[in-house]
């Protein structure tokens, strides 16, 4: 147990969504009882099994890194997250279900992460416009979850979980839609642990298996996705 | 029929700055959160409105637009409005807002909205008394009672802002205070947090890894909770657990160290780009104006301890007593009348697009750095209501800045305050203020750099 593979997931969202509390469900299957305002970067760990019950299977640690923050920030504050985004394998985007703007806001946080709106003087190239080609040939897995779920009256839940499916199917992934005051949602055997388990599968099989099924030994990555400087600050 | 064209015209441009007030609120405030209670987006625009009307009137009263006794008629409407808002109806939805954030008093909001009500007017109303601000002719529920307090709050609001923005703005405009920064310095801090976050990655893997053996094995740690496991746990003791807590204190060391190195990373990006944008020409530009700036926040505060040691209030405005000095030592002949009202218009109206301008751009850099999800409506109640005491009281000091024909109105319409106490109110606090900023800045100044040099 000494030494276990590892990888890095993003868990990018507005303030105020729920970012420490999930990542605190995920890592320790407990409510967290007081949350408070993340500055800067929380990291936690998770230990995943990888092929559950096959006879490949293998622990991996998961790192979640928490980036708290504003998507709209200034290009500094922006420039000082970009810090935690080196060698990444994987995003979890959260939004509040009962906040629309945040569910908007998404586009420009995984456009952040994946570093397609740095141009030389700063200027969004995008305009904030999502464009789904973009996206398609991006390989790093995403996971859109929702949070609050339990805020939404049943009359609404319909028409919220509608516009959801098309946001996650926007990003090409998979959604989850929770209360992270509520560990049951996430109970061993439900259709959201299954989720989530086939997610973090991806994001270790896209790190560590080529497509041909060989295993690539693990060293430090300098791969910074969509070019930029070469900051290889992260150790093994 | 004049008083009816009139009244149209009050009501359209107070129906366009609603509209003004309704679109700021929704593109630049709530930029981010969703509007849900439409209440809290509509008294913001009234309170808005109103208040930017009392500046029309001003205005107006100066050029002489619209008829007087219509303009005396609306004056008094308006500021009956205001005041309503400003005392009962926005003091009341920030109770109700505050108590509705709070579960355990669902059922009763209401109820405990009014009670907070009460108390703040409780409150509102002892602010009187240590305040000679009143002659005593007048009954408890007049005008002038509600006014003048609402005017010693707006007063030390406009003072302290003024204060701060009086040195802040030469110290963020000029270059000589920018700390040098290279991207050595920079490159330094992230390897830092880098190192940092690593640590405690490791820290928390053992502990995770720890507690999932311990999980396998059957056995289940309980923390000592309530008063009889704390004595127990002093007793018995499992050794794992001993070890566990410690690392876990730590981990709680490290997350300090790495939330300190990101706010340092932070600081040390902006001021790079601080630098960057004083190299271009816009940047030279606001350089050359933070010294003038700074030349005339001296002189106020050079200004205000001249008043209040000597005990002086300004009798003439700025307008006369300039055209006094241009005719009568410059010799310069020309119509005192017709350039008084001109002059007197165009430094007026610059003195209240400029405070509006600051106070909205204030407003939002304060909500953005403060306002959450959950309390986004009651700080936006509380911004709506220090902006109509803020307007309130500009219109109180403003009366200084008008030559003496046409302060007539806003005396008549107040009612009998002490004018000059709230400019010595004022000048007291501008100064204190002022200076409390030159220390508070001079000593975050000095910090910086020495912890800069510490790395």
């Amino acid at each position: 147990m000494a030494a276990l593979d590892r990888v890095k997931v993003l868990v990018l969202g507005d303030s105020g969504v729920g970012k420490s509390s999930l990542v605190h469900l995920l890592c320790h299957n407990q409510v967290l009882g007081n949350p408070s305002w993340t500055v800067g970067c929380s990291v936690d760990v998770r230990i995943h099994d990888y092929k559950e019950g096959t006879p490949e299977e293998k622990t991996y640690y998961i790192e979640l890194w928490d980036v708290g923050g504003s998507v709209g920030s200034a290009t500094s504050v922006k420039s000082t997250r970009a810090v935690f985004y080196n060698s990444l394998n994987g995003i979890i985007l959260v939004h509040d279900l009962t906040n629309k703007k945040s569910s908007q806001n998404l586009y420009r946080w995984s456009l952040e992460a994946l570093n397609r709106d740095v141009a030389p003087t700063g200027v969004l190239v995008t305009n904030g416009d999502y464009d789904r080609e973009q996206f398609a040939d991006n390989q790093i897995p995403l996971l859109v979850i929702g949070t609050k779920l339990d805020q939404i009256p049943e009359t609404k839940r319909n028409e919220v979980l509608t516009r959801t499916a098309f946001l996650a199917e926007d990003f090409n992934a998979e959604e989850i839609n929770l209360d992270c005051t509520n560990p049951r949602y996430l109970a061993a055997g439900s259709s959201n642990a299954v989720k989530l388990s086939r997610f973090f599968d991806k994001v270790i099989e896209k790190r560590y298996f080529l497509r041909d099924g060989n295993q690539i030994p693990g060293f430090s990555e300098r791969k910074r996705f969509g070019g930029g400087t070469l900051k290889s600050l992260h150790y093994d | 029929m004049s008083f009816l064209i009139d009244s149209g015209i009050m009501v359209t441009s107070q129906v366009l700055f609603f509209g003004f007030g309704w679109l700021f609120f929704m593109r630049k405030l709530f930029k981010d959160y969703e509007v849900r209670q439409y209440v809290v987006q509509v008294i913001f625009s009234v309170t808005f409105a109103f208040s930017c009307t009392m500046f029309e009137l001003i205005i107006f009263e100066i050029l002489g637009v619209l008829n007087s006794s219509s303009r005396y008629f609306h004056w008094k409407l308006n500021l009956c409005v205001i005041l309503l808002i400003l005392v009962f109806m926005v003091p009341f939805y920030i109770g109700y807002f505050v108590v509705s954030n709070i579960r355990l008093l669902h059922r009763q909001k209401l109820l405990f909205a009014c009670v907070l009500w009460l108390t703040f007017m409780y409150f509102f109303w002892k602010l009187g008394d240590p305040f000679p601000i009143l002659s005593p002719k007048h009954g408890i529920l007049s005008i002038e009672q509600l006014i003048s307090r609402v005017g010693v709050i707006g007063v030390t609001l406009m003072a302290l802002l003024s204060g701060f923005g009086a040195v802040n703005c030469p110290y963020t405009y000029m270059s000589y205070f920018l700390r040098n920064v290279t991207d050595a310095d920079i490159l330094a801090l992230e390897r830092r947090l880098l190192q940092t976050m690593d640590m405690i990655i490791s820290k928390k893997k053992r502990i995770a890894v720890a507690h999932r053996t311990m999980f396998q094995r059957g056995e289940v740690h309980n923390k000592p909770t309530g008063f009889w496991g704390m004595i127990k746990s002093v007793t018995t003791s499992v050794a794992g657990s001993e070890n566990l807590s410690l690392i876990q204190q730590e981990v709680d060391a490290l997350e300090e160290l790495s939330r300190q190195l990101f706010l340092e990373t932070a600081d040390l990006h902006a001021t790079k780009e601080r630098i960057e944008y004083s190299k271009t020409f816009q940047g030279k530009y606001f350089n050359f104006l933070g010294y003038f700036f700074s030349i005339y926040c001296v002189w106020k505060i050079f200004m205000a301890t001249i008043n209040i040691v000597f005990d002086r209030v300004g009798k003439t405005d700025p307008v006369t007593r300039g055209i006094e000095i241009t005719v009568n030592y410059l010799g310069i002949q020309f119509d005192v009348k017709f350039w008084s009202q001109h002059i007197s218009f165009i430094l007026v109206g610059i003195i209240i697009v400029t405070s509006i301008r600051g106070l909205l751009i204030t407003l939002t850099k304060f909500f953005y750095a403060i306002s959450s999800s959950k309390s986004s409506n009651v700080i936006v109640l509380l911004l709506a209501q220090i902006m109509g005491m803020y307007f309130v009281s500009s219109v109180l000091l403003i009366r200084m800045s008008m030559p003496l024909e046409y302060r007539t109105i806003i005396t008549e319409v107040l009612g009998e305050l002490q004018f000059n106490f709230y400019h010595r109110w004022f000048d007291v606090i501008f100064l204190v203020s002022a200076l409390s900023s030159i220390l508070f800045l001079y000593l975050a100044h000095k910090q910086a750099p020495e912890k800069h040099m510490a790395l």
